[in-house]
C-alpha cells in the first residue's frame, strides 16, 4: 500500500441552487519519498485536491487512504491531530504570524503537538530548524524584517518542525523572484532526497514542475496525465 | 496546549495593542472600582454604626416591670414595680449568657452648684456594673463609686460631661459638692463623652449615683416625673438635715439618733427598682440570655405557666436592624449601578473580541492548518478575554481602593478594606470574561481553516 491512495474522489460545492463539481472521480497514488508536482490551468481544482490531500477538507465521496488509514470520514479533532503529526504546509503567501519572531513562528505548531515538548525543548528544536534552512542568524527577526525568500524559508522550517512525512506546498514560489525560487526548490529537493520527506507541490510553472520526479496534470477536475508514473522518476525531472 | 503557553499567547496579543486593551476594559475598571469602593465604604459605615450601637452598650437588654392588673383592669406598663435588686443580682449570678446586670432607679431633680443649676436628662441610681454594660469604664477623671457606697447609701456621684460643662465651666468637679434637692453629693468622677445617641438624645447629660442613695435619699418613691418646682418644694423636708453629714463620714458613727434614723432609712428587703439593665456575653447569646432571664424571673416571681408575665425584656436588635437596613439599601443601589457598568463593560469586551477574531482570521486558519483543534482555538480566545477582564479587574481594585482611601482622607468617612470585596471583584471579572468572551471564542473555533487562510 502506498503512502497516499485516492479512490474515486469527488468534490462538489453547492452554490445556492446549482452544484459545482470541482473534482471528478479522482483515483491515484503517491508513494513514500516521492516529489510530485500538481499542474493545471487556473480553476482546474489543484488547490481543492491539495486541501483534501492535506486533510484540511473532506471529499464529497470516495476514499482517501493516508498511511494505511481511511481519513476521509475523520472528525475535525482527529484531522487536526493528523495534520499536526504527519503533514506540513507551505503557502504561497507564507502566512507567518505578524509581529512574532521567526523562532516563535517556527515553534508555533509544537504547542499543539501530542508529545507536548517543554518550552526549552521547543525553542531548541525551532532554532535547529531555522539553522537548517539557513536562518540561524535571524531567529529574532519578525516577518516584516525578512525578505520574501527568507520568509518562505521560515515557513518551511515551521512546516518541518513536527518532522512530517508529507510536505504540501501550494505555489510556494508564486510570490518569489526566480533566484529565490530556485533556492527554495533546491531546499525541497534536498529535503526529499536526504530526509525522505514526501513532497507535493502545486504550480502553474513548468520550470518549477521540472524539479519534481513526477508531474500530475489536472484538467477540469480530472487527472489528465501522470497517474501511473509512480516510482518511475522521469529523467528530465531531475535538476 | 499547556495553559501557561496559552496565557503567554494571550498576554502577548493584548500587549500588542495596550491602548485598545485599556479602553476596552474601561467599563470593567469602573464597574469593579465602584464595587470595591462601595463595599469598602459600606462596610466602613456599617462598622461605624455597629460601634455607635455598641457605645450605647453592646448587647444590652432592658428588663422593665410589667403590667399590674386587678379584676380585669390593666393599669399599664410600669404601673407597679415588680423588679427587686435581688432579681438583679440573681440574673447576674445565675444566667450563664448574661455578662452583668445593674439595677436602675430613676429620678428627676435639679442640680445646684454655687449659683448655677441644671436639670439633667437622666439621673440614674445604679451599681458600678452599669459602667461595664454601657461601656463607660474609662472615666475621663476620677474613680467610679463602689459596692460599699451602695451598701452604705453614700452620697457620691459620677457626672456626664454635659453637666460638668454646665455647672463647673472648665473647673474640675472632682471632690466638689453638688446639691440635689438639698441632698449634697460629692462628685467622684466624670464619665467619658459619648455624644448623642441614635434618637438624638444627649448621652452625656447624665448623673450616676448608687441606687440606694437615689432611692432613699432623693426620691421617696420610684420614678419621679413630677413637676420640677413642685418636687423640689415638696421633698426637702425629710432629707434637709442630711447635708450636715456629707459623704462617707456618717459611716464612722454607727450610733444613730432618731432624727438620723429618719434621715437614713435602712434599705428595706422589699425594695424595688425601676429597671434592670443587663448585657449578654455576645450578640449571638442575646436570645439565650432573654430565655434564661425570663425563666429565672418566672421562678423568682412565682409565675405559673399561662399566667401573664410581670416583666418585659427589650433588646436592641430591632433598632440595629432599622439602622443597618438603610445602609444596606444604599449599598444595594450602588451595587446595581456597579452591575450595570460591569455588564456594559462585558459587552465592550465581547465587541473587541469579535473584532479581534475577525482581524486574526488568517492566524486562526493557520493555527488550525498546523494542528490546532477547535477546542484549542476556543481556549485561546477565552483565556484572552479572561486575562483582559482580570487586568481590568485588577485596575478596578486599585482604582476603587484608591478612591475609598481618598474619601477616607478627605471626607473622614469610615472606610474598611474588605478582602471579600477583592475576592468578589476577581470572581466577577473572571465570570465576565467567560460569559462575554465565550461567543467570540466559539465563533473563532468554528471557522473553516481553508476559508480562514484565504481571508483578506
Ligand atoms: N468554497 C468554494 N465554493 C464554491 N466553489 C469553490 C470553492 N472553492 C473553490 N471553488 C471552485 O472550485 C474550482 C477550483 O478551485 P481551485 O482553488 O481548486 O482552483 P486552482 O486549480 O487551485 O486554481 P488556481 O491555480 O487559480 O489556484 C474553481 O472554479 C472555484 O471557483
Ligand atoms: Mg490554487
Amino acid at each position: 500500500m502506498q503512502l497516499i491512495e485516492l479512490n474515486r474522489i469527488d468534490k462538489t460545492y453547492h452554490m445556492g441552487d446549482f452544484e459545482v463539481q470541482v473534482l471528478k472521480d479522482i483515483t491515484m497514488a503517491i508513494g513514500e519519498g516521492e516529489m510530485v508536482a500538481l499542474m493545471g490551468a487556473s480553476g482546474s481544482g489543484k488547490s481543492t485536491l491539495m486541501n483534501i490531500l492535506g486533510c484540511l477538507d473532506r471529499p464529497t465521496s470516495g476514499e482517501y487512504w493516508l498511511d494505511g488509514e481511511e481519513v476521509s470520514r475523520l472528525s475535525l479533532d482527529q484531522r487536526a491531530l493528523l495534520r499536526n503529526g504527519k503533514i506540513g504546509f507551505v503557502f504561497q503567501n507564507f502566512n507567518l504570524l505578524p509581529r512574532t519572531s521567526a523562532l516563535d513562528n517556527v515553534a508555533m505548531p509544537l504547542s499543539y503537538a501530542q508529545d507536548n515538548p517543554s518550552e526549552r525543548e521547543a525553542r531548541l528544536r525551532a532554532k535547529e530548524m531555522l539553522e537548517r534552512v539557513g536562518l540561524g542568524e535571524r531567529i529574532d527577526h519578525e516577518p516584516s524584517k525578512l525578505s520574501g525568500g527568507q520568509q518562505q524559508r521560515v515557513a518551511i522550517a515551521r512546516a518541518l518542525i513536527n518532522r512530517p512525512r508529507i510536505l504540501f506546498a501550494d505555489e510556494p514560489t508564486g510570490n518569489l523572484d526566480s533566484r529565490t525560487s530556485v533556492e527554495v526548490l533546491h531546499m525541497f529537493q534536498r529535503l526529499n532526497q536526504e530526509d525522505g520527506v514526501t513532497i507535493i507541490l502545486v504550480t502553474h510553472d513548468p520550470n518549477v514542475a521540472h524539479y519534481a520526479q513526477r508531474v500530475i496534470h489536472i484538467h477540469d477536475g480530472q487527472i489528465a496525465s501522470g497517474i501511473y508514473d509512480a516510482q518511475t522518476p522521469k529523467e528530465e525531472g531531475q535538476a | 496546549m499547556r495553559l501557561y503557553r496559552t496565557l503567554r499567547l494571550a498576554l502577548r496579543a493584548l500587549t500588542r495593542n495596550p491602548l485598545r486593551a485599556l479602553l476596552t476594559t474601561l467599563g470593567i475598571v469602573i464597574g469593579v472600582g465602584a464595587v470595591i469602593a462601595m463595599m469598602e465604604i459600606g462596610t466602613g459605615s456599617s462598622t461605624a454604626i455597629k460601634k455607635t450601637i455598641a457605645s450605647m452598650g453592646a448587647n444590652v437588654l432592658l428588663i422593665l416591670p410589667g403590667t399590674a392588673a386587678s379584676g380585669g383592669v390593666s393599669f399599664g406598663m410600669g404601673s407597679v414595680n415588680t423588679l427587686s435588686p435581688d432579681d438583679c443580682t440573681a440574673i447576674a449570678r445565675e444566667c450563664p449568657s448574661v455578662r452583668s446586670a445593674a439595677p436602675i432607679v430613676r429620678a428627676r431633680a435639679q442640680l445646684v452648684y454655687g449659683n448655677r443649676n441644671w436639670v439633667p436628662n437622666l439621673m440614674d441610681g445604679t451599681t458600678p456594673s452599669f459602667l461595664n454594660i454601657r461601656d463607660l469604664n474609662n472615666l475621663s477623671e476620677g474613680e467610679p463609686f463602689t459596692e460599699r457606697d451602695i451598701l452604705n447609701g453614700n452620697r457620691v456621684c459620677l457626672l456626664g460631661p454635659t453637666i460638668v460643662r454646665e455647672l463647673f465651666q472648665g473647673e474640675s468637679p472632682i471632690g466638689k459638692e453638688i446639691r440635689v434637692k438639698n441632698v449634697s453629693f460629692r462628685v467622684v468622677g466624670v464619665l467619658p463623652a459619648k455624644g448623642a445617641n441614635m434618637m438624638g438624645m444627649d448621652q452625656d447629660d447624665i448623673l450616676l449615683a448608687p441606687w440606694t442613695t437615689i432611692k432613699y435619699r432623693v426620691t421617696g418613691s420610684t420614678l419621679s416625673n413630677a413637676n420640677q418646682s413642685a418636687a423640689s418644694s415638696a421633698t426637702n423636708t425629710v432629707n434637709s438635715l442630711s447635708n450636715l453629714y456629707p459623704g462617707t463620714a456618717s459611716d464612722l458613727y454607727p450610733a444613730t439618733s432618731d432624727v438620723q434614723a429618719a434621715d437614713n432609712p435602712m434599705p428595706v428587703r422589699f425594695a424595688t427598682v425601676d429597671q434592670i439593665l443587663a448585657s449578654a456575653i455576645s450578640t449571638e447569646e442575646i436570645q439565650n440570655a432573654i430565655r434564661q432571664i425570663s425563666a429565672l424571673l418566672h421562678e423568682r416571681h412565682h409565675i405559673r405557666e399561662g399566667e401573664p408575665d410581670d416583666f418585659n425584656i427589650r433588646d436592641m436588635t430591632e433598632m440595629t436592624k432599622t439602622l443597618t437596613s438603610t445602609t444596606t439599601l444604599m449599598g444595594n443601589l450602588l451595587l446595581c449601578v456597579a452591575m450595570i457598568s460591569l455588564v456594559v463593560g462585558g459587552v465592550g469586551i465581547m465587541n473587541i473580541m469579535l473584532v479581534s477574531v475577525t482581524e486574526r482570521t488568517r492566524e486562526i486558519g493557520l493555527r488550525m492548518a498546523v494542528g490546532a483543534r477547535p477546542s484549542d482555538i476556543l481556549r485561546q480566545f477565552l483565556v484572552e478575554a479572561i486575562v483582559l477582564c482580570l487586568s481590568g479587574g485588577a485596575l478596578g481594585i486599585l482604582l476603587g481602593h484608591g478612591g475609598s482611601t481618598l474619601v477616607a482622607l478627605l471626607l473622614h468617612w469610615p472606610v474598611q478594606t474588605s478582602p471579600a470585596a477583592i475576592v468578589t471583584a476577581v470572581a466577577v471579572s473572571v465570570t465576565l470574561g467567560l460569559a462575554f468572551g465565550f461567543y467570540p471564542a466559539w465563533k473563532a473555533s468554528r471557522l473553516d481553516p481553508i476559508e480562514a487562510l484565504r481571508y483578506e
